[in-house]
């Protein structure tokens, strides 16, 4: 909301500075957006008068002034203004003056061999207006010498306020001035109702659509002059922002930003007989002002004639029976629309206006009566013409809202003590009415009040908020407890273990294409509104995200890149935290120990999933080996890790090269994502650990190598192992792996360190036999053969 | 000089002069082997009479000794010099590089995050989450913002075409104030309406359809919210105040609070933070009323609407307290000096190995919550 100073002086007696005001306005919410002074661009310029004019000797069309700015010396000026002539007065502005229509300052000059001091500036030049066909020409009796700022009466600031959705009553100059007025700004002028002479019948007008309009009003001025509205009422409109177009316009505009009360004027010649406040047919199209054709349906209200629907009813006029140049007769609108009907249309249409934003925050419903008045009445003294009766169909909802307040609720809820005078003085201020038992009547303006908490705020806000004492929280004696879920903590631990085993931390958009989403089962959820094709489809999976992210560090030359994510997957029924990894480019960096570069494999995905599980407090030590990782891997080289067939930690592998072809990635890459939610968290119970004394007896290790077929997997092989003694082994480890002829053909040879563990006894030449022998032959059931 | 003495005299000249292993072992046997020139004098102890022993005794075990002790003395000499020798020849550049460990990190906002939960669970707050696919209820009319409230029009929401049960589209959390919700409702149908004091922060991905340089369609938001008895807006202020401070690290940190409009809250305030400039850059805290010094606006808050407690199902006459929201990435951004929204979700590693933190940079309140 933007208005001048002296905008807002005309509704505020005040002798507040301006920093006093625009920082009262901050602190009772009213935030000041920005502050102009139109006149800081024109303060060079000066009322000066032609005191010579003369041809130019070297051109026809150029004239040669002496100008008098009140300097003791006149300037000599080459101008090519058409009106410029002796006598005339007009604006200067001298050498060294920035003219901002022209953006360029002013140097002496030589003009075809004569030397020019300075220019006589035409509106453009001064961005006071269009005109430039000749030099601004000002009254003869205009001062000399004095600034132009000054007696153009254009040293005004001009505030721009931002009004939160819950004040319209803050949308028109007048309601800034009462807050103004009740924070210590001044007094409220009093509103001045002009008397407006009616006379004759009133138009026809009537309400179909009760609900949506519940009142309109109406009355209609005949035999107007529409033109330029006034200089003042210009210079108010454009401190607004708006464009004055003529005095019929200018005046529904004036009032709807002076007054916070939008208007409608209808030219009565392009009206087939009387209004009608109704709903739009299903389908019904209407042309509107901003030149758009809009499709309304029986959601909406129209004002229509007998023939043709002409408004969206507190939205927007139509384009047909606007006021103009010809126009004579008028019929001004002065209507209540139901808020939330025009919130519901406007959103429809998505269409927005002055009028919208005024009557979807509820305007003033009692303030019809003078809104038609003062409306008329500046038709009246603007245009002219003889105004009818008014004509009032409907009812506006103009009953009052009364709060039974404490005084004490704004020490207990707001923080802050008020006497109880103060606060009634703040509340009356602000149009409340408070009775003796604290009854309060709530302003028919103030549409935001519904309980005693809005009342709090009224006084704190006029109070200052900076007045509320800081007050500690009660605290528990003692240290903080925790407050840390399993799920966080394990969260937290997977995160700072990834990060500390190499991998960078990366956000990704939640939301990815429908191609990226495609390799991964596609996404269940599709935005209605994306804001683009890129960024449309939640992601079923971490790893799209993560492969771009590679792809555009590849693209800055990174050689090696580990990444990893942590955030959800959005699938059909629920939200998932997973950690994504994806590792590509050189594994290892070429060295002068280790020679050339290595790439990542897919032990390296393996590797890097149960460490994070194992940080995340999964039991790593009973997880199996899958395959089914799923499409997007590698069908050789991937796998997953699970507890139990059903219960999947974890996937892992080479990238499909057909999945990174599809997601534009050069090169490949091997990833992992690890499903957080399916890790069994233990809940904590005490600190106590299990029991546990150090063996005396040492661990002894046996080596056995096994020649199996080549499809024998290594873990079966384990789990054989073990099974042989489920106590007494404590670990079996595949430490060498070897496939070629010497084995033969489709078989390779498996190597175990097994780790035995004595408890009681040391384990004899006996104990030893008897559990290798049990060792090879659970190896045999898979077909293994011990090697010679 | 006696007999016993010039022998072992001859043999110290001889160890010293030994050149290697071998002519000291040739020394020894000469001197102390069996039939060595010293083992054969000491042999000859046994034939003197008790008197000449007395004399003799100490001078040959004392030549015996002194030359052993000097053969083992030039030995470990001997073995000395050669292992020095040989370390000598080990030797290698140790101004080559050792082999490299990858440099992981941890993205700031995971960082701040940890940083939030650290000083609010000082402070008693526990940290909650909710869906970030969310319906209109819980995201809007339960936050007393109805279907034809304007402040939905600022909110600039993703949608969905699936509907909830109510038939209204689901849409993308536009602030983690369901998470407010969906908890006091939990509380409420835990103790059958009766309420239960909360104390929570509720950090998140939040999004909005806004895209600018300033503006991410997905970025991070905090949410603190405190339902209990008696809890007014100054304890509100208190709170942020302490944050802030605890945050940033500093105590000259002010704030400003200034009337606004929230549906969810009544009172609202924004809350300003005082700024000043150090070495060219803005800082929080310092003089904000010094000549580059000034507020900026850090987060929005109030005192939870009734409407809004009411319709989690607890009691607003009983239950009060406050709610405040801010932005995560923007904290990062003013604490850690970051200029670039974007970079935050960019995934440059270039990024991330200048601004990201290190797996152990996990933030405590006895070694600070920055890092």
């Amino acid at each position: 909301m933007k208005f001048s100073l002296s905008w807002l002086k005309a509704h505020l007696d005040t002798d507040a500075s301006l920093t006093e005001i625009t920082e009262k306005l901050t602190d009772i919410g009213l935030e000041l957006e920005g502050l102009e002074n139109p006149a800081d661009a024109l303060r060079p310029f000066r009322v000066a008068k032609v005191i010579e004019a003369g041809p130019h000797p070297n051109a026809d069309k150029l004239q040669l002034l002496k100008v008098d700015d009140g300097r003791a010396e006149p300037w000599q000026v080459v101008c090519g203004a058409p009106n410029a002539r002796k006598d005339m007065v007009g604006v200067f502005g001298p050498p060294g003056t920035y003219i901002p229509g022209s953006d360029f300052t002013l140097k002496p000059a030589k003009i075809r061999d004569v030397e020019s001091f300075g220019m006589m500036c035409s509106a453009r030049e001064l961005e006071l207006g269009d005109d430039h066909d000749g030099i601004i020409e000002l009254p003869s009796d205009a001062p000399v010498g004095t600034s132009y700022a000054d007696y153009a009466q254009l040293d005004d600031p001009v505030l721009d306020v931002a009004i939160t959705p819950n004040r319209q009553d803050c949308m028109g100059v007048r309601g800034i001035a009462r807050d103004l007025a009740a924070a210590g700004m001044g007094t409220l002028k009093p509103l001045s109702l002009p008397t407006v002479q009616r006379g004759g019948a009133g138009p026809d007008i009537a309400i179909e659509d009760t609900e949506g309009c519940p009142a309109f009003f109406g009355c209609t001025v005949m035999g107007v002059t529409n033109g330029a509205s006034p200089g003042w009422m210009q210079a108010r409109l454009k401190s607004a922002g708006q464009k004055p177009i003529s005095a019929l316009v200018d005046i529904t505009n004036y009032v709807t930003l002076d007054q916070g009360r939008p208007l409608h004027v209808y030219d009565v010649a392009k009206l087939k007989g009387g209004l009608v406040a109704r709903k739009a047919k299903n389908g019904e199209k209407l042309m509107a002002l901003n030149d758009k054709e809009y499709t309304l349906d029986e959601t909406m209200t129209v004002i229509a004639d007998q023939a043709d629907a002409h408004g969206i009813g507190g939205i927007m006029g139509g384009a047909t029976n606007g006021t103009d140049e010809n126009t004579t007769d008028v019929l001004i609108e002065c209507a209540y629309f139901d808020p939330a009907r025009i919130a519901r249309t406007g959103q429809k249409l998505m269409l927005t206006s002055d009028a919208r934003q005024r009557f979807e925050r509820g305007v003033d419903p009692a303030f019809l009566e003078e809104g038609i008045g003062i409306a008329t009445a500046l038709v009246q003294e603007l245009c002219g013409g003889t105004a009818s009766e008014i004509t009032r169909a409907g009812e506006a909802p103009t009953e009052q809202n009364v709060i039974a307040y404490d005084p004490g609720q704004c020490a207990s809820l707001g923080g802050l003590d008020v006497t109880p005078d103060r606060q009634k003085a703040i509340l009356e201020a602000l149009g409340f009415v408070v009775d003796s038992n604290w009854q309060v009547t709530v302003p028919t303006w103030r549409r935001d009040i519904h309980g005693w908490q809005d009342l709090v705020e009224e006084v704190i806000r006029i109070e200052g908020l900076d007045n509320i004492p800081s007050t500690p929280l009660p605290r528990k004696p003692g240290v903080a407890k925790p407050t840390a879920s399993p799920e966080q903590l394990a969260e937290r631990k997977a995160r700072r273990a990834a990060a500390a085993r190499g991998l960078n931390e990366v956000v990704n958009w939640s939301f990815i294409s429908e191609k990226e989403a495609s390799p991964f089962g596609g996404g269940t959820w599709s935005l209605a509104n994306p804001i683009s094709e890129d960024m449309k489809v939640m992601r079923p999976s971490l790893l799209p995200g993560l492969l771009a992210a590679a792809q555009r560090n590849a693209a800055r030359g990174a050689s090696s890149i580990r990444l990893f994510e942590v955030g959800r997957r959005y699938l059909e029924s629920s939200e998932h935290p997973t950690i994504g990894l994806l590792l590509t480019g050189e594994n290892r960096a070429r060295s002068w120990q280790t020679g050339a570069a290595t790439k990542f494999d897919a032990y390296d995905a393996k590797a890097e999933v149960i460490a994070i599980l194992a940080a995340a407090g999964a039991p790593t030590d009973k997880l199996m080996d899958f395959a089914e990782a799923g499409d997007h891997y590698h069908p050789g080289q991937s796998g997953t890790l699970r507890l139990g067939p059903k219960k999947i930690l974890a996937a892992y592998g080479v990238l499909h090269p057909s999945t990174c072809k599809a997601m534009g990635f050069k090169g490949s890459a091997v990833a992992a994502e690890i499903f957080l939610d399916a890790i069994p968290l233990k809940k904590k119970s005490g600190h106590m650990r299990e029991a546990f004394a150090p063996p005396a007896l040492q661990a002894v290790t046996r080596d056995f190598a096994f020649i199996v077929d080549a499809d024998v997997a290594a873990d079966d092989l384990v789990r054989a192992v073990k099974g042989a003694d489920k106590k007494l082994i404590t670990d079996a480890r595949i430490f060498d792996l070897f496939e070629g002829p010497s084995v033969g053909e489709g078989k390779k040879s498996l190597a175990v360190e097994i780790t035995l563990q004595p408890m009681d006894a040391t384990l004899t030449e006996e104990d030893l036999k008897s559990l290798s022998d049990k060792v090879v032959a659970n190896a045999t059931k898979l077909g293994a053969e011990l090697r010679g | 000089m006696s007999a016993s003495e010039e022998i072992a005299e001859k043999y110290l000249g001889q160890i010293a002069a030994a050149g290697d292993g071998d002519a000291l072992e040739a020394i020894r046997v000469a001197a102390l082997g069996k039939k060595g020139e010293i083992s054969l004098l000491l042999k000859t102890l046994g034939k003197m009479t008790p008197e000449e022993r007395q004399t003799e005794g100490p001078k040959i075990n004392g030549a015996r000794q002194a030359v052993a002790d000097a053969i083992a003395a030039r030995k470990d000499a001997m073995d000395s010099e050669a292992l020095n020798a040989r370390l000598a020849t080990e030797k290698l550049d140790m101004t080559l590089p050792p082999p490299g460990a990858p440099k992981g990190s941890i993205h700031p906002v995971s960082q701040v995050m940890d940083e939030l939960a650290e000083i609010f669970a000082d402070l008693g707050f526990s940290v909650a989450t909710g869906p970030e696919i969310e319906d209109d209820w819980h995201n809007f009319t339960a936050l007393n913002i109805p279907e034809t409230h304007p402040a939905r029009a600022m909110h600039d929401t993703f949608y969905f075409p699936q509907t909830d049960d109510s038939g209204m589209p689901k849409l993308l959390r536009t602030h983690t104030s369901p998470v407010q919700i969906r908890t006091m409702m939990d509380v409420a149908k835990q103790t059958n309406g009766a309420g239960e004091p909360i104390y929570l922060i509720a950090p998140g991905r939040t999004y909005r359809s806004d895209s600018d340089a300033t503006h991410t369609p997905m970025f991070h938001q905090v949410e603190g919210l405190v339902i209990d008895k008696g809890i007014h807006m100054g304890h509100l202020k208190w709170t942020l105040e302490t944050f802030v401070r605890a945050f940033f690290e500093r105590d000259d940190i002010e704030l400003r609070l200034r009337p606004s409009y929230f549906p969810f809250t009544e009172p609202s305030a924004e809350v300003d933070v005082g700024f000043s400039v150090e070495k060219g850059r803005r800082i929080i805290g310092g003089d904000s009323r010094s000549n580059e010094g000034g507020w900026m606006e850090i987060l929005g808050s109030g005192m939870v609407h009734p409407n809004v407690i009411r319709n989690c199902g607890l009691d607003p006459d009983v239950w009060q307290g406050f709610a405040f929201g801010c932005g995560i990435d923007r904290l990062a951004m003013l604490k850690y000096g970051m200029d670039d929204l974007r970079a935050f979700f960019d995934g440059d590693l270039r990024w991330a190995d200048h601004y990201g933190f290190d797996a152990l940079d996990v933030p405590t309140l006895s070694g600070g919550v920055g890092a």
